[in-house]
């Protein structure tokens, strides 16, 4: 996802000349071209976070469109009073870039794990989170927060993501995107799990059952019309994440669905609430939290059939 | 361990290797059959990132047996690419997100001056660190609560993640003296005069002490010196191979 965001970021630069990147010393080669074509429009602020969102929400009050790039919870978490009094506060139009997110930097541990960052972005005024399911819309979701003039939270994965949409897609800010359809139940997804919910869909499509898959790029605003029809169209909710099951997406979800009635059962994937005591690669954290296809699979047919409730 | 693990890192923790060798073999108070003494010298390091190079110490130092070494970055093991909170006898608080060590070490000395205790803490850092506001709001802090007992280790090769790191850091000693640190500099490779340097602590009593350690990111293997590729890269087995020949001469 990585390369799809300097690919957007390059193409976002080319057609509006405020777009520039700041970096607290992450992306090693991977902006070189930038900062080639674009001379003045990259800077690298060194091992400062705190500072890179400040003097990105300066920028962007005299007139540039900063994105400012950092791991996931450097770019948040470290930062988050400037995130929230310099850039939301003053409606700032600065995109925060978080790579790696979820277990993104498996092996590197808990302090470069990204499992709080969607909950604690959602939760600022006028800030809206984007996370992208694959490549394709990452490179589409740069453009999109290039163009909207206030403040974006964009948390990507970090390389190799699998692309999951053939072809183009048509990226808007909260719009969800129909990736699989189907009739029996909806499985919701957000930012870099969306591979392993379409596996899901086409594992428990072999067993008879029709799962549609949503990918909800867009945290906040929630695509509440989209979510309203999966609930009346399908039996039942199911979201995926890899973040906290505390403040995520499931959890927005969650608030809505008990705010507007809406009928029939949700249920919620995501990490559990505890740092990890061992070390491993992404794909060996996401199965002690039981994000994987066979164990999602499972579960999902399994409250399906009615034995297990959520 | 990085060639094993697949990790990146060599080249930190290449640079700070003879400064913990110092520490750990001439400077601290440890006990490694007691590494849990309320008396202990405290060690972090807080460029976590640099870990793979304590993980060794300490296993060399007898904390934990050698063989601990192979769950680096393995699924399932204790050693991460950035040191957990007591992952292994030894490590005595999380690191790898930077700018945080100094702060929590500044709290240990402190805690040690309220409780009366004698063991000092002591704090690698790295250049690239120090880009961060929370590495100067403790250098202000200790200071002013006269922390004698808090010795910070620069590790100053020269680089961060992506670029040099002078004329960010220069002049450098002259930052911490004006923070009011007593302050000396060292060849950071040179073991006994890190270690006859770290004796001396604290400089001056009622002050910090700071020691700006000029080092070589990748220092000991030739084609890793200078070369901000080995933050990066895990050894293949050549790589490998060619640099066990140059350590081990
Ligand atoms: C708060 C924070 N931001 C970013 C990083 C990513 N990162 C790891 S090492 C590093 C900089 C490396 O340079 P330096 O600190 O001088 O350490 P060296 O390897 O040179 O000893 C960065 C930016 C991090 N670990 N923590
Ligand atoms: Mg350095």
């Amino acid at each position: 996802m990585r390369a799809a965001f300097v690919r957007g970021l390059s193409a976002a630069a080319r057609q509006d000349p405020r777009v520039m990147l700041l970096t607290s010393d992450l992306g090693f080669k991977i902006f070189d071209e930038f900062a080639g074509e674009f001379p003045g429009r990259f800077l690298n602020v060194g091992v400062a976070e705190s500072n890179m969102i400040g003097v990105a929400a300066g920028l962007a009050l005299d007139g540039m469109r900063p994105f400012a790039y950092s791991i996931a919870p450097f770019a948040t978490l470290r930062c988050l009073e400037q995130i929230r009094n310099d850039v939301c506060y003053h409606q700032a139009a600065v995109t925060i870039v978080g790579v790696g997110g979820g277990y993104s930097y498996g092996p590197n541990g808990p302090t470069h794990h990204s499992l709080e960052d969607i909950a604690v972005m959602r939760a600022l005024p006028n800030m809206t989170v984007l996370c992208p399911g694959d490549p394709v819309e990452v490179e589409q979701a740069v453009g999109a927060a290039a163009a909207h003039g206030l403040p974006v939270y964009l948390r990507i994965g970090r390389a190799g993501d699998p692309v999951v949409h053939r072809g183009s897609v048509r990226f808007e800010i909260g719009r969800a995107l129909t990736v699989r359809d189907g009739r029996d139940c909806t499985l919701v997804s957000t930012g870099n799990i969306l591979p392993l919910a379409v596996e899901t869909s086409d594992r428990l499509r072999a067993n008879s059952i029709a799962c549609r898959v949503l990918s909800m790029h867009t945290v906040k605003p929630l695509d509440e019309a989209a979510l309203r029809a999966c609930a009346e169209e399908t039996r039942a909710l199911f979201t995926i994440e890899e973040h906290s099951r505390i403040g995520g997406l499931g959890s927005a979800i969650a608030e809505w669905s008990a705010m507007n009635r809406v009928p029939g059962p949700l249920c919620l994937f995501g990490a559990e609430d505890r740092f990890a005591s061992t070390t491993g690669s992404q794909a060996y954290l996401r199965g002690l939290n039981g994000l994987t296809v066979e164990r999602v699979s499972e579960s999902i047919a399994a409250k399906l059939a009615g034995a297990v409730s959520c | 361990m990085a060639h094993a693990g697949r990790t990146p890192h060599v080249g930190s923790a290449l640079s700070c290797v003879d400064l913990l060798v110092a520490l750990y073999f001439s400077v601290l108070r440890v006990d490694p059959s007691k590494p849990n003494d309320p008396d202990r010298d405290r060690l972090l390091l807080s460029k976590g990132h640099g870990c793979m190079a304590q993980y060794g110490a300490l296993a060399e130092r007898g904390f934990f047996p050698e063989s601990a070494l192979d769950e680096y970055a393995r699924d399932g093991g204790r050693l991460a690419e950035h040191p957990g909170p007591h992952c292994v006898p030894g490590i005595e608080a999380a690191t790898g997100s930077l700018g945080h060590g100094l702060p929590m070490g500044a709290g240990m000395a402190l805690a040690a001056k309220l409780r009366g205790a004698s063991y000092r803490v002591f704090v690698v850092l790295s250049d690239g660190e120090c880009y961060e506001g929370s590495v100067w709001e403790a250098a202000l802090f200790a200071p002013v609560q006269h922390l004698d007992g808090l010795t910070a280790i620069v590790d100053y090769n020269g680089w961060s993640a992506m670029s040099r790191t002078h004329l960010a850091m220069d002049p450098f000693a002259e930052k911490w003296r004006a923070f009011g640190w007593s302050v000396r500099e060292v060849d950071g490779h040179d073991v006994s005069a890190v270690a006859s340097v770290l004796a001396a602590v604290p400089f001056e009593p009622g002050r910090p002490s700071a020691i700006i350690a000029r080092t070589l990111k990748g220092k000991g293997v030739s084609f890793m010196e200078n070369d901000l590729e080995w933050h990066y890269r895990p050894p293949n087995d050549d790589d490998l191979r060619r640099a066990l020949l140059e350590i081990s001469g």
